[in-house]
């Protein structure tokens, strides 16, 4: 996840910044529901195409964007800031001497994109002199003229601001009744109106929504100036404003009394809880370190699954291609050449898709055309594959890209980011109580907290929202100062037991960062309660004196 | 077009003020023109350029605001915006916290700007990985890196006649060199308003000789230890801690900041008393602009003076409540050192690490302000003043605050750009005693 974005519109250190969100323009709510027209963005697209193909491009995609976010920050009884965003622009790919050139513009006129297109030719031609290797891409056939856009049953956009800010007030209310100090609580929209064209003969119009509500609740004794805060438990969604409409049947009251939720939000029950959990984090015992078996809840797996499968199975990192930045990979190819690597326990198996429902990865086409759908990565605890796209795949023998190409704006160039990456659920029939009763001396973890892992993610370190010390089978107390350090093959070798598909949830982030320029994406990662086996537990309290 | 001069950007302001009927208007236009070249594995793989421009206006009703913006900035444009941001105006709840705009300021100009970094070209661009490449070819090593440059220019104006203009630049050159075999790997990073004093070829050797001299590491138990940051090293923990610097915060009890029973540390000697941090927004090794993002003028201030914490973020809203004189938001951090280079620390060291960079940061507890994070591309041990041998990469659990209690010298300052913080910063290396590693990691 990317820190200075989850800071900048978390609101959670500086909420002047989000006054001017480099994100993109501050825009009326009502042209929210505008959009570009699809006739004008072909005619646009084909400008392009045939400018590229003039100028000696072998290939161009075109990507015309309308990006739309909108914001609702709040804190205890006030509003602090309603934000709409709206990106508009063209990004232009080509492949000229073998090499790629990209150059984005917002000026959408003719003249504009066929200026940028050949800034993008000019581009590619400088860098074609340093080439060794000519791009070689998967072949992709063109789809003609199709549309995509995610199943929502309400429109965030539409929803009448009032009705979003009474709801996170009702949330704050809540919250403060049950003894919080402070709350802090934020409703995030996202609408990707995205059409792509390319010279393989595509022109996909896609209308991809997601959301997100993310609170902290912070309870304070200031006799000792000690303050501690527990975050909600909401998943960002692939979904429309039905998620903050909560249904009985996602409601999920877990071992021990703690609520989670599945594919809609209580977020009023949450902050109250959570107003509750904080004042006990206040007062619960300092976890004395060593080894313990570990319970991990699916609000808190998806994080490491993230930093310790998802990361490090992406073709690029393993490659070198972000061994400046995001680093590279201890699954290197020769572990995956081999067949027979030994990723995690035979009943670990991770997979990658971007078409799960709900899902933030879930989209019809990637951002270079290639249809969605889901693969294996590791399989029965084998490593079996990467996360590849079509300048890639030949390097892993494959002839097609298995489309997890995205850029998060029309101006940055498109690239492989990560897919949904998701512990399959166990085939036995196991729930999260039946788990917990075989566990003698462990530590329950829920909701996702600090989390850091190395360039080659290999050694990690996570914390959490809520730990409940397991003794003789059974959840007791709550427990403090807790993160755990694993090394990631031990880690998933240790894995001890996966719950049933009914446990299954997803969770994820919206702002993953990844790239330079840097680039943010969202990707979910589903799981059930699972069980790990003699995990490094440290304890984390210091003193300033 | 992205970059508009001063008399256009003032005309097209003027207009937006001029056509607003609100209480309040406040106008700002930003532009710019990005470049970059992105390169790895000895090869260019991405490189791009991006034009954009944006117009934002913000007005108020009372205590009722609407923000609207465009880019598009003909007249029919221009009306628009302003209508869309009064009509949101006036549908918005009111803001308890709202703060009138701010009065006319006085802005001294500063040297953000370079003609030098302005004017350059993707030939530049391909030079730069040209410089980086053909070296770390012919020592058989591997280099991946990323060099980004932009020009802009920012205008702010409002109803009460505030207005201001300025342009600037920036470079960022970062380069990591891997051995072929992947068990060694050497970083060097460069950022500067202006290239003229760059230059990639002499940067990239700091990089080659790391890689070559990181590989093959030996492990040594975790455990505390003497180190020795960088400064690119130690920017990361320090910028971290600088988000803690919020008056608000501290006075509302969840910061490092706040005192037990009520209050902030403001005037507490919290650090070590050779830890002394100013901002300056005209100081020319790391000037930014003039204004912040309130517009408020920027002064130089000192932050920390021989330890103690003499400023605190204040917005405009809690200076009030507070009493407080609310002043512009630093937007650059200068540590003061000495003269000493990070090779002279490490010749006076008996026996310690020396850590190249830091890596994935992040806050473990906000209440102590314990960070946890990993060493990367080029960790070395030191004895007798000397750097004795590569070894294995540590992740760390400590606190900046505990860090710059434990200062056993400071070096000399150098501009670091941070992927994480919006601050310019000039940071010296430092040498630190009891510093905390708290496990190995097998990466390179």
């Amino acid at each position: 996840m990317d820190r200075r974005d989850f800071l900048k519109y978390s609101g959670s250190v500086s909420l002047a910044a989000l006054l001017l969100p480099s994100f993109g323009n501050v825009i009326a709510a009502e042209s929210l529901t505008d959009k570009l027209d699809v006739g004008m963005k072909k005619r646009l697209a084909d400008t392009a195409l045939t400018v590229a193909k003039a100028d000696g491009a072998t290939y161009c995609d075109v990507r015309i964007g309308k990006y739309l976010r909108q914001f609702v920050v709040t804190r205890e009884n006030k509003v602090q800031n309603v934000v709409n965003t709206e990106s508009t622009g063209v990004g232009i790919r080509v492949i000229a001497g073998g090499t790629w050139g990209f150059a984005a513009t917002s000026d959408l006129s003719p003249d504009g994109v066929a200026k940028a297109t050949k800034q993008a030719v000019q581009i590619a031609k400088a860098n074609s002199k340093l080439t060794t290797e000519p791009v070689q891409l998967a072949p992709v056939k063109g789809v003609g003229e199709v549309s995509w856009a995610t199943a929502i049953k309400r429109n965030a956009m539409e929803v009448p601001i009032k009705e979003k800010v009474e709801l996170l007030l009702a949330a704050n209310a809540a919250a403060m009744k049950a003894g919080a100090n402070f709350v802090n609580s934020t409703l995030f929209q996202v609408n990707e109106q995205k059409y792509f064209a390319s010279s393989d003969g595509s022109y996909i119009d896609q209308d991809v929504h997601r959301i997100w509500a993310p609170m902290s609740v912070t309870a304070i004794d200031k006799a000792s100036g000690k303050f501690r805060s527990r975050d909600g438990m909401s998943a960002p969604m692939g979904m429309g404003y039905e998620y903050m409409d909560p249904k009985k049947e996602d409601r999920i009251e877990l071992p021990g009394g703690a609520v989670v939720y599945k594919n809609s939000y209580d977020i009023v029950e949450d902050a109250r809880l959570g107003a509750e959990q904080a004042q006990q984090k206040l007062k619960a015992r300092s976890v004395k370190p060593g080894k313990f078996d570990l319970v991990l809840d699916p609000t808190h797996l998806w994080l490491t699954i993230h930093e310790s499968v998802g990361h490090p199975l992406e073709l690029d990192r393993v490659l070198g291609y972000e061994a400046n930045f995001a680093g590279t990979s201890f699954a290197t190819m020769d572990k995956l050449k081999s067949g027979d690597y030994k990723y995690g326990r035979p009943d670990v198996t991770l997979f990658a898709d971007k078409i799960q429902p709900n899902s933030l990865g879930y989209v019809g086409y990637d951002d270079e055309g290639v249809k969605t759908k889901r693969w294996d990565l590791i399989k029965d605890g084998i490593l079996v594959n990467y996360q590849a796209i079509r300048d890639q795949v030949h390097i892993i023998d494959e002839k097609a890209s298995q489309g997890c190409c995205y850029a998060d704006s029309w101006s940055s160039v498109q690239f492989q980011r990560m897919a949904n990456v998701s512990l399959e659920p166990g085939k036995k029939k196991l729930s999260p109580t039946e788990m917990i009763k075989d566990v003698k001396d462990g530590i329950y973890i829920i909701g996702d907290g600090s989390f850091s892992i190395d360039q080659q993610r290999y050694n990690a370190q996570f914390g959490g929202q809520l730990f409940y010390e397991i003794k003789d089978g059974k959840v007791g107390e709550m427990i403090e100062d807790v993160a755990y350090q694993i090394r990631t093959p031990e880690f998933w070798n240790a894995c001890a037991a996966v719950c049933d598909e009914s446990d299954y949830r997803l969770n994820g982030s919206f702002f993953d960062g990844k790239g330079q320029p840097s680039q943010s994406s969202a990707v979910s990662h589903g799981s059930s309660t699972t069980r790990f086996n003699g995990i490094n537990v440290i304890n984390t309290a210091r003193s300033l004196g | 077009m992205s970059m508009y001069t001063e008399t256009e950007a003032r005309a097209i302001l003027d207009k937006v003020i001029k056509l607003s009927t609100a209480d309040e208007c406040i106008a700002q236009l930003d532009g710019s023109i990005d470049g970059n070249i992105r390169y790895a594995r000895n090869a260019v793989s991405t490189s791009g350029i991006i034009n954009d421009a944006q117009l934002s206006v913000q007005v108020s009703f009372g205590k009722r605001v609407g923000i609207a913006t465009i880019n598009e900035f003909d007249d029919a444009s221009l009306k628009k915006v302003v209508m869309r941001a009064e009509e949101l105006a006036k549908l918005a709840p009111e803001n308890p916290e709202f703060m009138p705009g701010i009065e006319k300021q006085e802005y001294k100009a500063t040297p953000t700007f370079s003609a030098k970094t302005a004017a350059i070209t993707p030939e530049y661009r391909a030079s730069i990985a040209a410089a980086s490449i053909t070296p770390c070819k012919a020592n058989k090593l591997v280099a991946a890196g990323f060099f980004s440059d932009s020009q802009r220019f920012s205008a702010i104006a409002n109803k009460k006649g505030n207005f201001g203009y300025q342009t600037s630049t920036n470079a960022d050159f970062t380069c990591t060199v891997r051995t072929e075999d992947g068990t060694g790997s050497g970083w060097v990073a460069r950022n500067t308003a202006n290239v003229d004093s760059f230059s990639a070829a002499d940067d990239i050797k700091t990089a080659i000789d790391k890689a070559k001299r990181s590989a093959d590491a030996k492990a040594l138990e975790p455990g505390k230890y003497t180190v020795i940051l960088e400064p690119a090293a130690a920017s990361g923990l320090i910028s971290f801690m600088m988000f803690g610097f919020d008056a608000r915060q501290a006075d509302e009890g969840r910061s490092f900041l706040s005192k037990k029973g009520g209050g902030n540390k403001l005037g507490e000697q919290v650090f070590d008393e050779r830890v002394s941090i100013h901002a300056d927004p005209a100081d020319p090794t790391c000037a930014v602009l003039p204004w912040d993002e309130d517009g408020m003028a920027r002064e130089k201030t000192t932050i920390i003076t021989k330890g103690k914490v003499d400023f605190l973020n204040y917005s405009r809203f809690w200076a009030k409540e507070k009493g407080k004189k609310a002043v512009g938001r630093p937007g650059n951090l200068i540590m003061a050192g000495g003269d000493k280079s990070t090779m002279d620390l490490v010749k006076g060291t008996k026996k310690g690490i020396l850590v190249t960079r830091t890596w994935y940061i992040r806050m473990v507890d906000p209440q102590t302000v314990l960070l946890t994070g990993l060493t990367r591309d080029g960790t070395f041990y030191i004895e007798d003043g000397e750097i004795k041998y590569p070894i294995k990469n540590f992740r760390f659990n400590e606190s900046p605050v505990i860090m710059l209690n434990n200062i056993e010298e400071i070096g000399k300052p150098v501009r670091v750009g941070d992927d994480e913080s919006p601050l310019v910063m000039m940071i010296p290396p430092l040498k630190l005693r009891d510093f905390t590693f708290t496990s190995l990691s097998d990466a390179v």
